[in-house]
């Protein structure tokens, strides 16, 4: 090696300029900033869809659209949401800031997590395009079965299907090689002294879904791969004339479905404790208790998958094991809870927006858990299975549960990212907005699945007309509410205050020794972690 | 400042919700229960609601005293936690275990154990069985008799009834040509031509199945869903307790008619039941007298109407344009307007007939829902309607031979 290319190498922040610096970037940060951004933009095309939605179901009839286009937008919107903003936003975060929370100078397989991001818009044009050009008259359109690709009616399904399955692959090649470089990362990378019952909360989120990711991403991958060759290539894995079952489908499918929840959660759990003390000025209760209740949980959410079809005729013995084994859940999650109260505890808060969205979040994902172990009971679930009920349920514990977590999470490290503070006027008037939008949107929701509205229907019956439109309102309200969150975001990139490097007051951990925005190579020289 | 403005909006938005709220006629709960496992559902449903209402507030109480106390602005000092003692740390482990042990397991759990337990048993007991098939977008009811201990309630013997029930809320309601109207004899998107009729206080054994995709057969009255699988038998079963009309929808997204398949069902007491199985029965045997008897072109065409709107309609469109690619036009298309019938009297493969009678991919069979008259009927109807005029017709006989 000449002396020219180690000068070169020296310059740290040397890299190219334009696209080409985005395309070939093997840097965390901009890996992490490209994560963010394409999260960013999906939620807000996965919104627009569900603003479709619930446009046409502000009141009763049809009005704006017919039948078949509605169960593409449903199906389309959950796949987004969660693939293509939830995901993204925690790979981002993790990104961004394991290297700097352990100490690294970058994440352990750079050219990796090039791919694995440049995997993403692929897969973001396949799941749209069917439903693009639908839009413009052009094909059959996307996929019409939710999210859930259940057949026979997947098998029934368009080309829409077919696009989405291969998304999917994509975004499941992303996802596994996102979590083979974490894990190679965390297990190799961290700062000397920092064991792993050192790491921070949030590293060790990450880790189990990681695992997690490793383990069931393959079970989706094959099981829509057989879905793949019943409907082009005469096998017969769910068709029952050719001996196979639908419901093995399902089985398959929620073997990954139920871990993906806890995918989608546990990187929130991660850095909420961490933002929690920061604001409390005290240092986390129970990092090992909270460390031990990951385990807990990520080894429970792959045994407890059948509890998402317990009406389709399940034999007694196996709904009293899914049963009993979900509402187990609870041991584990009241722990966090108890841990995450006990951190606030006595402590001397203040409640910048990091802190209001994370309490909100507390709140909010609460009652989301709450409903899941109500969810679990088997007799009460047959009237509650599929009704608007777990429409409600599933939105507490994904919108506030994780997207709300993810909005603390930015609020929190933007201005480390950018080296700017945000507005936080702006800042509260989004956390208020979108928290009491949020609860009327989906509390209408859960007395409409008590009353017996059926989810996945573009047109109701008159006695659910008044909650719909209460739902709807505040749905748009929601929605609209987000472009502050945008409109934030966006002039704190370009300017504000200067941050300073420790940002919050009560701030611990190696991200926030650095320079606000940290430099181009995060730590050239590692810390010591006593 | 802002903080107050919020505070100001936030009620101002509460309010605006609340008036509304205060006269409509909403529904807080599930609706009355009327079988034993709807009213098992409702007090399952109850306790856990109430636990964990409790539960949600304690934390909540605990975690806004915090809030409230413990702030920077009201000059509270950060207090480090010290680690307790071994034993102190195992008893406020052990304990918080133990409630929840007990609330998950004990208060929960064993209730929920009996409901399952009630909720599988389908056969002791039962009177009488049915089977419901759900198709894509309609359900089939057939009667499939009495069990031995019906029969010796005296229970009125209704086995070999056989119907479909489709949606009747008019096509213009549905596809916002008009407004729904609100009709509480027929509720909008809630009421079916042919009501499945079961007899008040008799256990009923159901059967389920199902033709073409998922579906699942749901009245909230009744607490009982279970999703139809094709190719399976899945069970569940009624007891309805209380005379009236009960009404519940497909709860598995089934397609583009998933919100237009409700389910309606008469409980009648016994001498009412009685009295329906009896011209249930006529009824049946006058349609089948109808497929022996040689049909005009005109009669034909007039019932094909019938039957084409109410089940071909939502695919292949009232004028018979389809929906292209996924549901092909009728008007000019090749299968309508090819021979059906080669040299030897038999019907030729991918036929009009064939089709109907069979299906392919997306187009169900009609073989078990249609009878000999209304396939013989539709055929001649879409042969010579809808900008076809092919001139011929279909026996009812015809059908019947071909079904052989």
């Amino acid at each position: 090696m000449s002396t020219a290319t180690i000068a070169h190498h020296d310059e740290h922040a040397d890299h190219p300029t334009g696209i080409m610096r985005w395309l070939t970037t093997t840097n965390h940060k901009d890996i992490g900033t490209m994560y963010l951004t394409f999260s960013l933009i999906m939620f807000l095309v996965g919104g627009c869809m569900i603003l479709g939605i619930r446009a046409e179901l502000f009141q009763p009839g049809l009005q704006l659209m017919k039948p078949e286009f509605f169960n593409q937008l449903i199906g389309v919107h959950a796949l987004i949401m969660i693939f293509a903003a939830l995901m993204p936003a925690a790979t981002g975060f993790a990104n961004w800031m394991i290297p700097l929370q352990i100490g690294a100078p970058d994440m352990a397989l750079p050219r990796l997590n090039n791919w694995g991001f440049w995997l993403l818009p692929p897969s973001a044009i396949l799941l749209t395009l069917p439903f693009t050009l639908a839009l413009f008259g052009i094909g059959d359109g996307a996929l019409a079965t939710g999210w859930t690709f259940y057949p026979p009616l997947s098998i029934q399904g368009g080309i829409g299907v077919d696009f989405a399955i291969f998304a999917v692959h994509l975004l499941g090649i992303s996802s596994v090689l996102g979590s083979i470089n974490i894990i190679v990362t965390l297990f190799n990378m961290r700062a000397p002294g920092m064991t792993l019952m050192k790491m921070p909360m949030f590293a060790w989120g990450w880790l189990i879904t990681a695992f997690l990711l490793i383990a069931t991403i393959p079970v989706l991958a094959g099981a829509v791969t057989m879905l793949l060759t019943d409907r082009h290539f005469g096998t017969h894995f769910f068709d029952a004339a050719g001996g196979g079952d639908p419901i093995l489908f399902q089985h398959l499918f929620w073997f990954f479905g139920h871990p993906e929840v806890y995918i989608l959660l546990l990187p929130v759990w991660g850095f909420i404790p961490q933002i929690l003390q920061t604001f409390s000025r005290k240092p986390m209760y129970g990092y090992k208790a909270q460390v031990y209740a990951f385990w807990g949980i990520g080894a429970l959410s792959v045994v407890v998958w059948a509890h998402h079809f317990f009406t389709a005729g399940l034999p007694v013995p196996a709904l009293l094991y899914f049963m009993y084994s979900t509402m187990a859940i609870s041991l584990p999650l009241a722990v966090l809870f108890f841990c995450w109260i006990k951190t606030m505890w006595r402590g001397s808060m203040s409640f910048e927006t990091p802190m209001l969205f994370t309490v909100g979040w507390i709140i909010l994902f609460g009652i989301g858990g709450l409903t899941g172990l109500v969810l679990a009971d088997v007799a009460a679930d047959a009237q509650y299975h599929n009704s608007y009920f777990v429409v409600a349920h599933f939105h507490y514990t994904l919108f506030a549960g994780g997207i709300m977590g993810i909005m603390a999470g930015v609020y929190y490290w933007l201005p480390k990212m950018t080296g700017h503070m945000y507005n936080e006027k702006l800042g509260k008037l989004h956390f208020w907005l979108t928290a009491i939008s949020f609860n009327l949107t989906f509390i209408p929701q859960f007395f409409l699945g008590l009353a017996g509205m059926p989810r996945r229907i573009p047109d109701y019956a008159l006695q659910f007309a008044e909650f719909n439109m209460i739902s709807s309102i505040a749905a748009f309200v929601l929605g609209l509410s987000q472009l502050i969150f945008v409109y934030n975001i966006i002039s704190t990139v370009r300017g504000g205050q200067k941050a300073t490097d420790k940002v919050w007051e009560g701030a611990e951990g190696l991200e926030w020794t650095l320079p606000s925005p940290p430099p181009y190579h995060s730590f050239t020289e590692q810390p010591v972690v006593k | 400042m802002l903080k107050q403005a919020i505070k100001k909006l936030g009620f101002c938005l509460l309010f605006l919700l609340a008036s509304p709220l205060a006269f409509a006629d909403f529904s807080w709960n599930f609706p009355e229960p009327v079988t034993p496992m709807a009213l098992d559902t409702l007090h399952v449903h109850n306790k856990f609601m109430v636990i964990v209402a409790v539960i949600f507030i304690v934390v909540l109480a605990i975690m806004i005293y915090s809030l409230i106390k413990h702030r920077k602005s009201v000059g509270h000092k950060a207090v480090a936690d010290k680690a307790p003692s071994t034993a102190t740390e195992i008893f406020w482990t052990l304990v918080p275990f133990a409630i929840l042990l007990l609330i998950d397991f004990v208060i929960m759990g064993i209730p929920a154990y009996h409901s399952v337990v009630m909720m599988e048993d389908t056969r002791n007991e039962s009177d009488m069985v049915i089977k419901v098939t759900g198709s894509q977008w309609r359900w089939q009811y057939e009667y499939m008799g009495n069990t031995e201990k019906g029969s010796q309630a005296g229970l009125e013997e209704a086995k070999g009834i056989k119907f479909v029930s489709n949606l009747s809320t008019p096509q213009e309601q549905i596809d916002g040509t008009t407004a729904p109207v609100n009709d509480p004899a027929k509720p909008y998107l809630l009421d079916v031509d042919n009501r499945l009729v079961l007899p008040v206080g008799a256990k009923v054994r159901i059967l389920m199945t199902s033709s073409d995709v998922l579906h699942n057969w749901w009245v909230p009255q009744f607490g009982s869903s279970r999703v139809a699988v094709p190719g399976f038998i899945r069970e569940t079963w009624v007891q309805i307790d209380k005379a009236g009309t009960y009404r519940g929808q497909c709860k598995e997204l089934c397609g583009k008619g998933h919100g237009y398949m409700p389910v309606v069902v008469d409980a009648l007491p016994a001498e009412e039941y009685k009295v329906w199985v009896a011209a249930k029965k006529d009824e049946m045997t006058q349609a089948a007298a109808g497929s022996d008897k040689e049909w005009t072109k005109e009669d034909l065409v007039a019932e094909g109407k019938k039957v084409y709107e109410k089940n071909c309609a939502v695919c292949h469109q009232v004028t018979g344009a389809g929906l292209p690619p996924a549901f092909p036009a009728l008007t000019g298309s090749k299968i309508a307007t090819s021979p059906i019938f080669g040299a030897d009297g038999k019907y030729l493969p991918d036929s009009h007939l064939d089709r109907v009678l069979n299906g392919i991919r997306v187009m169900p069979s009609w073989k078990a829902i249609l009878n000999d008259t209304e396939i013989a009927a539709v055929i001649t109807y879409e042969r010579n309607a809808l900008g076809n005029n092919v001139g011929d017709l279909v026996q009812p006989s015809q059908v019947k031979a071909a079904r052989q």
